[in-house]
């Protein structure tokens, strides 16, 4: 049986971390590789990296980072922001990375799904989904709207007919992101998380709102994710990725716990 | 020195990655002259078995690994050349190598795991091996160790060649050889510590069979 994933995720700009991660000791780390390494060293199942820089020039620098992790980590990770072209993932997944991420780009363009796919196969694409709870309407009717833009631009596009259309297109996973629940650390938002999961066959990852290891059962029981992807619950040193799995394995789910 | 087969299919940097953080010399080659002198190949791969065996012929990569089995040279196949070692592939319908009895499936569609949950296909993530018979690149890997699968079709080797199963949706081949020539269906180049490990046990074995010669 497959085990349940637990996917800590990385934001960079310029190189570095932007948020410093905090490991036992309170030691401040705000090269990304270094801190991919601990988390890999610590059981991570995965690692997502987030490039929030959008420039030309930052491109280069994050293209060399992704290398440098793929020499020293040796388990998949994925890599996402400001993907917008099939020359954008041969860049990153040349570079060492597994699967690419693509969020905002795939809503103004959902080619490019299916492009990556042709090229890369479904496994090695992901679609990220910003999504945002609304009221239930004729145009909106799971109740759930796609944004972009960090969630600062409504595309009036039903969350649930774009999971499955992006899987009609070959995506391989979909990350699941709830904008409300982002940053609350009060869970991720098990309703969104279970519907789009129900919706599709491929894995959904729930994303957002992650603040405890119960949080994280949830996501992968009530929830039915097959991850669940996390940031600050680890990055501050508060939990580690073993507490977190035995939290979830004490409860019944399954995880990888030996590494 | 190993060799890791290049026929541009996919995951060879990163079995070289995984080798040179081990210190193992290696390179990633079509020479066949590099092929023949090393201590052991790699024959990795991700991707459909049609192109692949089309890659592997157009350069003669195909008779290098032809020549390792003849001669009892190390060869350890990695997913896709797991499955292509053998006869037949049921993915584009395509012969395969055949360097080993057996056959290369597709998982059935509808698949259940055991909690009831749908296994869609690929398989995809983290998965244990149930042990049927020892082996000795597994030496030193915890019973529980997981490893890291991504494949849509299974290998079905000749039994008595089976060395442990995985379960999703059904149970399944995921390492299966003899002395010499090993093949896994998933990726010990991803798998973290037990996948090094197993990469390292086979160097091992290869360093002690050109010792022996």
């Amino acid at each position: 049986m497959l085990s349940k994933r637990v996917i800590p995720c990385l934001d960079v700009r310029n190189g570095r971390l932007t948020k410093g991660v905090k490991f036992a000791g309170n030691e401040d780390i705000g090269d990304p590789v270094a801190s991919a390494r601990r988390y890999y060293e610590e059981g991570a199942d995965e690692i997502v990296f987030y490039d929030i820089t959008a420039s030309a020039e930052a491109r280069g620098i994050f293209l060399d980072v992704v290398e440098r992790v793929a020499e020293q980590i040796f388990i998949p990770f994925s890599v996402g922001g400001g993907i917008a072209t099939v020359a954008d993932m041969r860049a990153v997944l040349l570079a060492g990375a597994e699967k690419v991420s693509v969020n905002s780009a795939a809503v103004k363009n959902p080619r490019i799904i299916s492009e990556g796919a042709d090229a890369f196969g479904s496994q090695a694409i992901v679609v990220g989904m910003d999504v945002l709870a609304v009221p239930v309407s004729e145009a909106l009717p799971s109740g759930y709207e796609i944004v972009i833009h960090g969630g600062r631009k409504r595309m009036g596009l039903d969350a649930l007919a774009w999971a499955r259309r992006c899987q009609e297109l070959g995506a391989g996973e979909l990350c699941v992101n709830s904008i409300d629940a982002d940053g609350t650390r009060d869970g991720y938002e098990l309703r969104l998380t279970r519907a789009i999961a129900d919706a599709v066959s491929i894995p959904v990852i729930a994303s957002g709102g992650a603040g405890e290891p119960r949080h994280m059962y949830e996501a992968v029981s009530a929830g039915g994710a097959s991850a669940a992807l996390i940031a600050s619950i680890v990055h501050y040193g508060e939990y580690s990725i073993r507490q977190c799995k035995e939290y979830m394995a004490a409860r019944g789910a399954r995880v990888r716990l030996t590494w | 020195m190993l060799a890791i087969l290049d026929y541009k299919a996919g995951n060879q940097t990163s079995v070289r990655r995984a080798l040179e953080h081990m210190g193992i010399p290696c390179a990633v080659t079509a020479d066949p002259a590099l092929l023949e002198s090393a201590q052991g190949i790699i024959f990795p791969g991700v991707g459909a078995a049609g192109q692949a065996m089309r890659a592997l012929g157009e350069a003669g990569q195909a008779a290098a690994l032809r020549r390792a089995v003849d001669v009892g040279q190390p060869l350890l196949g990695i997913c896709l050349g797991c499955q292509i070692l053998l006869e037949r592939s049921e993915e584009n319908d395509t012969p395969t190598l055949g360097l080993v009895p057996g056959v290369c499936r597709r998982f059935e569609d509808n698949l259940r795991q055991e909690d009831g949950s749908p296994a869609p296909v690929p398989h995809m993530g983290w998965n244990s091996l149930r042990v049927l018979a020892p082996c000795r690149l597994l030496k030193g890997v915890e019973p529980a160790a997981e490893f890291y699968f991504v494949h849509g079709y299974y290998v079905e080797p000749a039994p008595a060649l089976v060395l442990a199963t995985t379960v999703y949706g059904r149970e399944f081949c995921s390492l299966y050889g003899r002395e010499g020539l090993w093949a896994a269906q998933f990726h010990p180049e991803k798998s973290g510590r037990p996948g090094l490990a197993l990469l390292r046990n086979f160097y091992d074995y290869c360093r002690e069979a050109r010792h022996a010669q």
